[in-house]
């Protein structure tokens, strides 16, 4: 019993990011209609960025995770606009290919500046963890659950009350008649790929620390990001934040019970299984698939 | 309506071993037909069926440890003590083995694609192939895991009444990829220019209009599929017995995103196009070792990727063939009017 | 003004008490009527009257609520549409009715798919019967290039034809598949005269080569002229059903056209 409270308090933590990184696909999937294979280079972006403020800089883990966030936000508008607009109207496979090739370029520039050998963050957190009963949770751990429930609620309030999450809306409900209501369809595509990639870049800055910063670090992420997007249904935020939940659980179940080693397999069987019997999403609501 | 390579790149091609000295070269050329032959199987699943199948590495490690494991043998505990024995059967019969499963892997694939569609099916197809790797990493009892499974034996081609020939070296490989890949050529090539290839581009065009024309749309999606994947575990076998090692890690992404570079800049839907793709990134690689690292050189790969996708949406071949157009008769396309089998 | 119930060998489609919602509408409430062998039944009624969606309820690409569809005495219900064509039964599209990047040839070529079938390993090894089955099929299209006066175009790319031209090529698919019967969606929609013409031209060659046809269109002086009967579909169902002269001047059907407001001499 108490092995499960320690597992369910791991699989809380965890599930937060994952819910970043979730909420931040669902969204760009979800109105852009891209598969965005450069989510998980967002996500090491982030760790890397930390790595470059907090250890190489020594300008404190804190800082680094703005700075970590608003790169991440900015690097995707540069994206976006650079890429994705002039394929605006290509097929499916030609803008998936194109996302490949940035994939590959992002993360060969990340293995070829930092090299391939694990970096380690240091944060100002006390060492000793946190004892609740049975369950031990280090301080790190708890900060990072905290700023990453933050986001999840400001991303929320983001899109449910402000004019932009407006208009996000709006665009991946119809997107002619949001064109023709006004909405500037180029300026939304930039902001919701914006937004993502700063969420995945949040997740990467917050999991750094936890884990080490590889330059392959991202493509796991990528992968749970859409294993994420499917159990919470196409540009659900709220199936992808229990999505993120849901996940991190199966893992840590799964790692905890059956073996260590296929803790990784549980989002690829997730995605086949759901796939398999309800294509359009656990969570999922009429929506358009494209 | 076959299109035959001309004879002269044929002499071309069978004539190497006899004049290059370079084992390094030709180590190249072996590896870079055994993934020209991967590339025309994810072709005709990308290229001519339309499928955004991105697991496609699956059905070549697949190809690779069947075979593998069918000529090392293997003896594997299952739940409750029950033992699976395998005893080691001759070389060229894991190559067989090998491409009847990467097919029947292919039909799983295959019927799954119909009932997941579009950017769905590419995650799905992904996920397909991590968790093959996975399952290889870890059923240790199996596939030794990242130790790999080692001492793969070399192919014997046995005449009856002539003797034996076991392909040691890399001259003899090389041919035995060679016919590999004409084979491969040929199987492709006969498909796509026939009632089923036309069917399988039909449902790629325009699936509705293609039932509506009697035309089983999961059929030859299936189809397709399993054909694919057979060539690709086809080439899966002749990696592993030519390395005569084999671990997880040729399931890794890279490899699905090496055959579908080759492809799509070669050229998607064209027979000449995963050979062009293939030889290009294949040799690349090797010209640019000595100025850079790997690292630099995939960076390279990935802006080309974005280049061709940008400026050559077809790829190199069509391109090409429209460029020579130009001088000569208006382009064909599959079929002229004209042309008699 | 129900259609008698007609004996199953005479009888080329027949439609009973099909009905289909759509979130709640019922977009076909109570269809019955049927088409006869060698007939050719035009299908009119105002716009949004449901008539594409009849196409679709009985070409498989919709199901129906209630009701059943039977091609031949054979039921249709829960039928893929590959399968119904397969019976003999096909359909052409009001849009996108072509392949657009093949050339014209090809997609003949393609249309022609139903006429025989073929087994993998026949096609791999190209037995001679293949070879000759090929052939075959290359002389086949070139005639039904020849019916639809599009030869000269053979080998250009089906989407840079002119919009009538696309059409005709749609009728060529259709026909390529040597269908019993044959379903026409809005056949000379966006023509001009003379590419009308043509379609009625073609669609009489059709019926003489013993092929059923039901078509949809707007088109009046078309539709009048070229069916042996019509049917009028309003509100999801046939106000009036008979040869066109008569339906012409029957007052139900004036009135669904031009509404109660108008009063007819």
């Amino acid at each position: 019993m108490e092995q499960f409270l320690q597992h369910l308090a791991n699989a809380v933590i965890l599930g937060g990011t994952y819910a970043l990184l979730g909420i931040g696909l669902t969204i760009i999937f979800g109105i852009m209609r891209v598969v965005n294979f450069t989510h998980g280079e967002l996500y090491a972006f982030g760790a890397y960025v930390v790595y470059l403020v907090a250890a190489a800089l020594g300008l404190g883990f804190f800082l680094g995770l703005a700075v970590a966030v608003t790169a991440g936000v900015l690097l995707g508008a540069l994206m976006e606009i650079a890429l994705l607009r002039p394929m605006r109207n290509a097929d499916i496979d030609t803008v998936m290919l194109m996302m490949i090739g940035a994939w590959i370029i992002m993360q060969n520039s990340e293995l070829f500046v930092w090299g391939g050998v694990a970096k380690a963050i240091v944060t100002p957190f006390p060492e000793a963890p946190l004892v609740l009963g049975p369950v031990s949770i280090s301080w790190l751990r708890l900060f990072v659950l905290l700023i990453a429930l933050l986001l999840i609620v400001a991303t929320y309030l983001l899109i449910h009350r402000t004019r932009l999450g407006k208009a996000m809306r709006a665009t991946f409900q119809d997107r002619e008649t949001a064109a023709l209501m006004g909405v500037d369809i180029d300026a939304i595509h930039t902001a919701t790929f914006a937004i993502g990639s700063g969420l995945a870049a949040a997740a990467g800055a917050l999991l750094g620390p936890v884990f080490l910063v590889t330059p392959t670090m991202g493509d796991l992420a990528s992968l749970k990001a859409f294993a994420i997007v499917i159990l919470g249904g196409l540009g659900n935020i709220t199936g992808a934040t229990m999505g993120g939940f849901i996940l991190a659980l199966v893992e840590e179940i799964g790692a905890g019970y059956v073996s260590s080693g296929y803790r990784d397999a549980m989002g690829f069987l997730i995605i086949i299984v759901v796939m398999l019997f309800k294509p359009t999403g656990l969570f999922a609501r009429a929506e358009r698939i494209g | 309506m076959r299109r035959a390579l001309p004879a002269c790149w044929l002499l071309a091609i069978l004539s190497v071993p006899l004049w290059l000295q370079d084992q390094y070269i030709l180590h190249v050329l072996i590896t870079t037909g055994i993934f020209i032959i991967a590339a025309m199987s994810l072709n005709l699943l990308l290229g001519y069926t339309g499928q955004l199948s991105l697991g496609h590495v699956a059905f070549f490690g697949i190809g690779a440890y069947a075979s593998a494991l069918t000529t090392l043998g293997f003896d594997v505990e299952l739940l409750d003590g029950v033992h699976v024995v395998h005893r080691p059967w001759p070389a060229l019969s894991g190559l067989l083995v090998g491409v009847v499963v990467a097919a029947m892997s292919g039909y799983v694939i295959g019927r799954l694609s119909f009932k997941v569609r579009g950017a769905y099916f590419v995650i799905v197809s992904i996920s397909f192939a991590e968790v093959t790797r996975l399952v290889a990493l870890n059923w240790v009892g199996l596939t030794q895991g990242p130790l790999a499974l080692t001492n793969i034996p070399p192919f014997t081609l046995s005449f009856p009444g002539l003797g034996s020939y076991t392909l040691w070296d890399k001259a003899a490989y090389y041919y035995f990829v060679v016919a590999a890949g004409l084979l491969a050529y040929l199987v492709i090539s006969r498909l796509v220019g026939s009632r089923i290839g036309r069917a399988m581009i039909a449902l790629k065009e325009n699936e509705q209009l293609a039932s509506s024309l009697a035309i089983d749309v999961t059929r030859y999606l299936v189809l397709a599929a399993v054909v694919s994947a057979a060539v690709a575990g086809c080439a899966g076998s002749l990696y592993a017995h030519y390395l005569k090692i084999i671990d997880p890690d040729i399931f890794l992404f890279i490899y699905t995103v090496t055959m579908v570079i080759m492809v799509i800049t070669g050229g998607k839907g064209t027979l000449a196009g995963p050979i062009v793709g293939g030889l290009m990134f294949g040799f690349l690689p090797v010209i640019l070792r000595p100025f850079a690292a790997p690292a630099v050189q995939w960076i390279l790969y990935g802006a080309m990727m974005i280049v061709v996708v940008f400026a050559l949406p077809q790829g190199i071949v069509p391109a090409v063939k429209r460029w020579t157009a130009n001088w000569t008769s208006p382009g064909r396309v599959f079929c002229q009017p004209d042309d008699l089998p | 003004m129900m259609p008698g119930r007609a004996k199953s060998g005479d009888v080329a489609l027949s439609i009973e008490h099909v009905a289909v919602n759509f979130g709640g509408l019922a977009a076909i409430s109570d269809l019955n009527f049927s088409v006869k062998d060698g007939e050719i039944v035009g299908l009119i009624g105002p716009n949004g009257a449901g008539k594409t969606t009849a196409f679709n309820i009985f070409t498989g690409f919709l199901q129906p609520a209630h009701g059943e569809v039977r091609f031949r005495g054979t039921l249709l219900n829960g039928l893929k549409p590959h399968e119904i064509a397969a019976l003999g039964l096909v359909r052409t599209f009001q849009r996108t009715s072509i392949f657009q990047n093949n050339t014209v040839f090809e997609n003949v070529l393609i249309g022609l798919h139903r006429r025989r079938q073929s087994s993998v390993w026949a096609t791999l090894l190209a037995t001679p019967r293949e070879r000759a089955a090929e052939r075959e099929f290359i002389e086949s299209a070139h005639e039904i290039l020849r019916l639809l006066g599009l030869e000269r175009r053979a080998s250009q790319i089906a989407g840079a034809l002119a919009f009538g031209e696309q059409r005709l090529l749609g009728m060529g698919l259709a026909l390529a598949a040597r269908p019993t019967m044959l379903l026409l969606d809005e056949p000379v929609s966006g023509m001009n005269p003379s590419e009308t013409a043509n379609v009625m031209r073609l669609v009489e060659t059709i019926r003489a080569s013993g092929v059923t046809i039901l078509l949809v269109e707007h088109d009046m002086p078309m539709v009048m002229r070229v069916s042996d009967r019509i049917a009028v579909l309003n509100y999801g169902r046939i106000i009036a059903e008979g040869p066109p002269a008569l339906v012409q001047r029957n007052p139900d059907v004036i009135r669904a056209y031009l509404g109660e407001r108008r009063k007819r001499a």
